[in-house]
């Protein structure tokens, strides 16, 4: 009894080792992702040591980030999410319209960060209070969400060309000195959620129920709105995402977000975040993006 | 009584025409052990469960702290302090001790962000008030990578946490090593230093035998014997009272038989 717990145990003593301790499995895809990066810089230094080539990534990556990195939450609180694609499409949508009807861009992104959100909370709502499977509801969703753009629209795009002019074309995916600003902006939204992951509520309550739900339960956890809400925040990622794609690209597309269902769900996996629920990982789930 | 924290008065619970408990009345005391005993049927699970306030009993006065408490419930059974440790331990074995204890409860400040050190500095406080310490793990350790016992102490720590003056243990060391066994008795002992109570509910009578002060033994839904731990010569008294019990033999000598209460 006169044992004590040892301060040199806590990680808090020994910063850098916790540090690798914490976050070994994105540490460890970071890791291979640097030898996969020397092997083709080895192999064709004519294209891999140039930058032109990581700009271009670093274009369309922060569109991956926004949908990757609340995807962790999903797989972490136990669920799967198939319907974020449609998300995207649907609250690009909105931004598009919106902005083509004159509305000032930054209300815009409002608006499609409520419709994401409230799509994303339509859909756990289906999942947890109808009973249904998260596999099957969400994939559903998902394709109806689709058709529905598809027969509205008639399969025709829109163009946005006022928005490089806009000065929140500037302030949300401008260039600072070379750099795409969008960058910037996922690389806020990855620390910020994973601050929500590791040291909030939402994110530990995410963890337990995702761990057992029984326990959670006990303890006088709202498993039903945990879920909810990790859901509502998976649909807001997807709105982020597509507003994004759509300022990149200037144009809105009725196939907007379909390309990123496999490669967001890989980038989850790839991050070192498993299958099972209970534990994961933002960070690497954003190095999980980079990779794929 | 100033010292009485809970007392069951003449419950009952049935479930159709069934009676789980026809009857019970009994009393823990502050700062004391009392071992629940009682074969599979007797009714330990259902009177657990009405303490807790799962179960509503049926007739029967609950008192806590020598007042009457009319429509028992679960979150009444929580405002008087009673915390219940069910076999699975309701924990997490993916996180860490940190995480387990304060589930549902964290300390957080602004914007609902966790106060990461004043978790850890409030868990160690728990941990080392039940003896709960060792060199091989820390608060951030993961409940998954401890022992038994060591789960059942993070489970003990988190009913303190939350302000448990009555500890209900349903079979703590069932499936535990003797050394695991011992942890658990440790943390017990400590509980009730710090003048809390502990119900506790065991198979194994040599367990029970050990750590409480007293003994109460249930059969059919009813109490048999209430005995005090020096009015007990040896855990086989109390074994051979059970069988007693379980298996009458015509012309056999019970032990207790003055103080056992006869079943109608």
């Amino acid at each position: 009894m006169s044992q004590s717990v040892l301060p040199a145990q806590r990680p808090a003593g020994r910063p850098l080792r916790a540090f690798v301790l914490g976050n070994r499995a994105a540490l460890g895809t970071l890791s291979v992702f640097l030898v996969m990066i020397a092997v083709f810089m080895a192999a064709n230094p004519a294209v891999f040591t140039n930058w032109n080539t990581y700009n271009s990534v670093l274009v369309t990556l922060p569109v991956a980030i926004f949908l990757v990195v609340p995807l962790v939450f999903i797989v972490t609180v136990g669920e799967i999410d198939l319907s974020f694609p449609a998300t995207f499409g649907v609250s690009a949508w909105v931004f598009a319209l919106l902005v083509q009807a004159g509305l000032d861009p930054f209300l815009a992104v409002l608006a499609a960060m409520a419709t994401g959100a409230g799509i994303g909370a339509a859909v756990g709502c289906l999942i947890i209070y109808g009973n249904l499977s998260s596999l099957v509801a969400s994939l559903g969703m998902n394709f109806m969400l689709r058709g529905f753009i598809m027969i509205v629209t008639g399969g025709k795009s829109i163009a946005l060309i006022s928005l490089s002019d806009a000065p929140a074309y500037r302030i949300l995916s401008g260039d600072l000195y070379g750099l795409p600003v969008q960058v910037l902006w996922a690389l806020g939204f990855a620390v910020f959620a994973s601050q929500l992951f590791t040291r909030h509520r939402f994110g530990a309550r995410v963890h337990c129920v995702g761990d057992n739900p029984d326990s959670a339960a006990q303890m006088g956890i709202d498993v039903r709105r945990v879920r909810m809400m990790t859901f509502a925040f998976m649909g807001l990622g997807a709105a982020l995402a597509g507003v994004f794609s759509t300022m990149i690209n200037f144009t809105w597309w009725p196939t907007a977000g379909d390309g990123y269902l496999l490669t967001a769900i890989a980038a989850v996996f790839v991050g070192g975040t498993p299958t099972w629920g209970g534990i994961g990982t933002v960070t690497g789930g954003a190095l999980g993006a980079l990779i794929v | 009584m100033t010292n009485r924290l809970i007392e069951l008065r003449h419950v009952r619970k049935s479930f159709g025409s069934v009676f789980a408990v026809s009857g019970v009345s009994l009393h823990v005391d502050k700062g004391e052990v009392v071992g629940l005993l009682g074969d599979n049927g007797a009714g330990k699970s259902t009177l657990i469960k009405i303490l807790a306030g799962v179960h509503a009993p049926t007739d029967g006065e609950i008192l806590v702290r020598g007042a009457v408490v009319q429509n028992w419930s679960a979150a009444r059974s929580r405002a008087a302090g009673i915390e219940t440790v069910f076999q699975d331990r309701a924990l997490c074995v993916q996180q860490s001790i940190v995480r387990n204890i304060f589930m549902g409860r964290e300390l957080a400040g602004a914007f609902g962000f966790l106060r990461v050190a004043k978790q850890t500095q409030e868990a160690e406080r728990l941990m080392r008030e039940i003896g709960f310490t060792s060199k091989v793990f820390s608060p951030h350790s993961i409940v998954g990578q401890l022992s038994g016992g060591e789960r059942q102490g993070v489970a003990i720590a988190r009913a303190i946490y939350n302000k448990a003056d009555l500890i209900i243990l349903d079979e703590p060391t069932t499936a535990l090593s003797l050394t695991e066994t011992e942890k658990v008795f440790r943390f017990v002992r400590a509980v009730r230093e710090g003048g809390r109570s502990i119900l506790f509910i065991g198979h194994n009578i040599h367990h029970v035998y050990d750590i409480a002060d007293r003994f109460i033994v249930l059969d059919r839904g009813r109490v048999v014997l209430e005995v005090a731990r020096d009015e007990v010569a040896s855990a086989e008294e109390l074994i051979s009272f059970m069988e007693g019990i379980a298996h009458p033999v015509a012309g056999k000598a019970m032990p207790f038989a003055d103080k056992m209460r006869v079943l109608a």
